[in-house]
């Protein structure tokens, strides 16, 4: 039960209270970038959970019986940074041949993830708490969660405020930074909840 | 100023292609580590020591590294000497190390430093590929370092941690907090897209200025960051020769037909 517990709070802090993109900032990229319609954002979302759970799952594995045992963890960034790079690529070609309909779905953003600094954040984050196979797996899949949360939320936001008639200057990022800012305050609500 | 030369390398770093003012490349450390000026001096030297060697490294085995896996061996020296630089600060500035956490690791996969790699060092000699890599390491560190003073400043009221603002200065803290970031940027950002439109207007070339996207260059697909991308990637010095002799002619050709349309005037 204790341990339910513990996972349920890891899923809830990393995905809502510090928020992977509003509070941490990684993945900006994607966040900025592939959010113009909620479709593309929710595809985005899909494939980020997809390979972070995918990728926290395996980094965990080799951190646990092959970094440790072998006495090497400082080559973790290394290791981790060359084993997400070669899994997207296979996660990839794997789908592409086996699972027609998962790729046409999320195939077109997977290429944009492989060196996504949200991936190696959360791999590393894994180690860095000290996280077992498990719960980093579960802390993968929350942060990724969190990250799709954001995303969609931002799409929503700014097909609305697509026409909408913006001075000149902030016409573009600034207008879309400001948004994600006033999320970012909005998300601080969240820190209340553990 | 001669082109390559160590002087010209170091000013196009720092003013002329300020890698965050000016390309607007690497946003994630940006935002996440100038809560304070001196984390983001910390951070900035930081990248700035990964930068310097790994250009210098990149530089001298061009020709060994085969083409086609280029990137792969980027990635690879990159992450070693971020490894070296992670266990120096481990030992030596635990306290910074401790402040900048997951960034440290994460300047692996700053777009700053993959981009110099493929755009400069792939194709220049080991000198100049150095002093390229100095010249934007400290434009990195100098952009970090300001946005750092100015986020203390309106959050704290410090500076590098003395209390400077007078004691009726109420501090804005969400300036130091997450939110804070975004906003500083999106002024930042909005600066920039004034200059370019004021500029554009007198019809001055300010393809250069990015339009703000941050991170993995590489593979993202959105148009700003396919802009960058190509600005960063793809565009040797011929090709911006070029560009600049087609300009200069358009230029000239328009100036001729204005003096044309003068004479007929008269």
């Amino acid at each position: 039960m204790e341990n339910v517990r513990e996972l349920l709070i890891i899923l809830i802090s990393s995905s809502l209270v510090s928020n992977v993109v509003l509070s941490q900032f990684l993945g900006l990229c994607p966040f900025l970038g592939v959010s113009k319609k909620i479709n593309t954002a929710a595809g985005m979302g899909g494939a980020i959970i997809f390979v972070i759970t995918l990728s926290s799952a395996i980094a965990g594995v080799i951190y646990r019986f092959v970094l440790t045992p072998f006495h090497m963890e400082y080559l973790q960034t290394i290791v981790f940074i060359l084993v997400i790079a070669a899994l997207v690529q296979f996660v990839e070609m794997f789908l592409k041949k086996f699972v027609k309909p998962l790729y046409q779905a999320l195939g077109v953003y997977l290429p944009l993830i492989t060196t996504n600094c949200a991936v190696l954040g959360v791999a590393l984050t894994n180690v860095q708490k000290e996280y077992g196979i498990l719960a980093g797996t579960v802390n993968g899949f929350a942060t990724a969660l969190g990250f799709m949360i954001a995303i969609v939320i931002l799409a929503g936001l700014r097909e609305k405020m697509a026409y909408n008639d913006i001075p000149e200057s902030f016409k573009g990022m600034p207008s879309v930074l400001l948004t994600a800012g006033l999320m970012a305050i909005a998300f601080c609500g969240f820190s209340g909840l553990l | 100023m001669k082109e390559n030369s160590a002087l010209e390398r170091l000013y196009n770093g720092i003013a002329k292609e300020n890698p965050t003012f000016v390309l607007m490349l690497g946003m994630c450390p940006t935002l996440a580590v100038t809560t304070s000026a001196i984390n983001g001096l910390g951070m900035g030297l930081t990248t700035a020591v990964v930068l310097t060697l790994s250009n210098l490294i990149i530089s001298l085995l061009r020709k060994v590294i085969p083409d086609k896996v280029r990137i792969p061996a980027f990635i690879v020296i990159i992450a070693s000497f971020v490894t070296i630089v992670q266990l120096l600060l481990e030992g030596y500035l635990p306290d910074l190390n401790e402040a900048l956490g997951v960034y440290i690791p994460l300047i692996v996969v700053n777009c700053i430093i993959l981009g110099r790699a493929e755009a400069y060092a792939y194709t220049h000699g080991p000198v100049s590929s150095l002093f390229d890599g100095i010249g934007m390491g400290l434009g990195f560190t100098v952009a970090l370092t300001c946005i750092g003073m100015v986020r203390e400043l309106l959050g704290s009221g410090k500076l590098f941690g003395f209390t400077v603002m007078p004691g009726s200065f109420t501090p804005i803290v969400i300036f130091v907090l997450a939110p804070g970031a975004f906003f500083v940027l999106a002024i930042l950002s909005a600066l920039q897209n004034f200059v370019k439109i004021q500029g554009e207007k007198r019809g001055k070339d300010m393809s250069k200025i990015g339009s703000g996207c941050g991170h993995d260059c590489l593979h993202c697909m959105d148009e700003s960051c396919a802009d960058n991308r190509n600005k960063v990637f793809s565009e040797t010095e011929d090709e911006k020769r070029t560009r600049r002799e087609e300009r200069q002619k358009e230029k000239e050709e328009d100036s001729i037909e204005l003096i044309d349309l003068d004479e007929e005037d008269e």
